[in-house]
């Protein structure tokens, strides 16, 4: 029942710190995402995958923080998150529906040294597997693999419950390539054209499409507690070893 | 602090004052896992610690239990921000392990089946501070949750309360465990805001 550590050795990446953050433009992504893009003149750049705790003031002093998944890991750039609504919650709907350029926000970051991806680091396949908003840290991950060029191949399955609910669309299906796929799967609706099943991810559907476990992919998943703690499962039972797993869990069910 | 975001008034005002600074109250669990989720039985299952001889001190599930499991009810606290008041715990006092061990050592490195590993001070562990978990709310704790066992230290932030505790090594130094060395603070006080370094 023992598997090899986790254990990773420390490297040398931007201490987190707290930052004012601009709202630059914010974008409906989808009928219930929006997407944010933040100058943060002080951020020190994050690797693909890493989050931030984005906290929101109020006139007396209260105070909220959630953690949010950055879509962006270009050196210098503007920072990107894509924050979908969750119709009962605090921070979310007031980001999605209130927030307006020239806003200011704290965001503390970059976050998460864990669940990167590096260019160059390894030439072994690499599957991301995202639902719904759990897609953020894997578009960066694949936006990154693009722009370094790099040649190991990356596959991104990806579980949406309709065609508009996918985020970075254009920009995902403008990374297809040799060295990167796209599957997407319709848990509720799927577009006209759609020749695939439509309902849930099962284990065969998975196995079916993602690298099989004797290639020895590095896999990482991302999306409500529910689905990572699913998925994760399965690839366990179709071979995957537990240390190749990297999971995100966003929370919720 | 005069830095507000225009249009924010927030809608949950706990004013309670048993909430750390940056926490939100939660009354479902939610889970903060670095990959699968292991699941241990408890036939198999053992906890052992590790002085600086290098003697293993070892405890099977009825072992454990026959040491006297205790109730606790205590609130806890999770560095992304949730926390959950009056959590009911049962579970064995990390006194009960210790009496058995002799060590001069003040770090404590506890490890995880599954790989996990987290470093706490040893007297953040006696006392009546810690506990390993057997169950919660009155079930099991399930496997998701750390089940068979799990250390419970609430008064750090959560991620110190290692899930699917296998074993204790004493350690001379502090030395960071797996976390730690992925960003997060070495000691994790929830009350200073120990989240990240
Ligand atoms: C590392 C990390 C990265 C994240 N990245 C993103 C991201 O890129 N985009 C994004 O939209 N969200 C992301 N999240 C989720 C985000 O932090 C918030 O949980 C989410 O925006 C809800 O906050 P809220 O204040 O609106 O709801 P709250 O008021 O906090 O929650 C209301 C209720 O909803 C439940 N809940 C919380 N989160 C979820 C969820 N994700 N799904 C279902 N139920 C939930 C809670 O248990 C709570 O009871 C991330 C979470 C983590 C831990």
């Amino acid at each position: 029942m023992s598997a090899p550590p986790l254990t990773q050795l420390g490297r040398s990446r931007p201490q987190a710190a707290w930052h004012v953050a601009t709202v630059a433009e914010v974008r409906r992504e989808t009928s219930t995402a929006v997407r944010l893009t933040l100058d943060v003149p002080t951020w020190p750049g994050s690797e693909a995958g890493s989050h931030l705790d984005l906290r929101l003031t109020a006139p007396d002093g209260y105070q909220a923080s959630r953690s949010y998944s950055i879509a962006s890991s270009a050196p210098g750039g503007p920072v990107v998150l894509a924050v979908d609504e969750l119709p009962d919650g605090e921070v979310s709907p007031f980001l999605v529906h209130e927030v307006r350029p020239g806003d200011q926000l704290e965001v503390h970051g970059p976050l998460g040294s864990f669940f990167v991806w590096r260019p160059g680091e390894s030439d072994r396949p690499v599957q991301l597997v995202a639902g719904g908003s759990g897609v953020v840290p894997l578009y960066a991950i694949a936006a990154a693999h693009g722009a370094a060029g790099d040649t190991s191949p990356l596959r991104l399955l990806y579980s949406v419950r309709r065609p508009g609910d996918v985020l970075f669309a254009d920009e995902l299906a403008a990374l297809r390539g040799p060295a990167f796929e796209l599957e997407l799967v319709y848990t509720r609706e799927a577009p006209a054209t759609w020749a695939g099943p439509v309902g849930r991810l099962d284990k065969e559907a998975l196995a079916a499409s993602t690298v099989a476990a004797s290639a020895r992919p590095r896999v990482y998943v991302c999306g409500s507690t529910r689905f990572v703690e699913t998925i994760a499962a399965w690839l366990q039972d179709l071979g995957h070893a537990a240390a190749d797993i990297r999971t995100e869990r966003f929370g919720g069910l | 602090m005069s830095f507000t975001t225009r249009g924010f008034s927030g809608r949950r005002r706990e004013e309670n004052p048993r909430l750390p600074p940056g926490q939100t109250l939660f009354d479902d669990w939610p889970v903060l896992t670095a990959g699968p989720t292991p699941h241990v039985d408890t036939a198999d299952w053992e906890l052992t610690i590790q002085d600086e001889t290098g003697t293993d001190h070892r405890w099977d599930w009825d072992g454990l239990l026959a040491l006297g499991v205790e109730d606790v009810t205590v609130d806890i606290h999770c560095v992304t921000h949730w926390t959950k008041l009056d959590m009911a715990w049962r579970g064995v006092s990390l006194d009960k392990l210790f009496q058995d061990v002799e060590s001069e050592h003040e770090f404590v490195m506890a490890r995880s089946y599954g790989g996990y590993t987290t470093n706490l001070p040893l007297e953040d562990l006696l006392d009546g501070k810690a506990w390993i978990a057997t169950e919660a709310e009155g079930d099991p704790l399930g496997p998701e949750h750390g089940g068979p066992a799990r250390l419970l230290v609430p008064h750090l932030y959560f991620w110190k309360s290692a899930k699917w505790i296998r074993g204790l090594t004493m350690m001379a130094d502090d030395e960071p465990g797996f976390w730690e060395q992925n960003g997060y603070h070495l000691y994790g006080d929830p009350w200073k805001e120990e989240r990240y370094w």
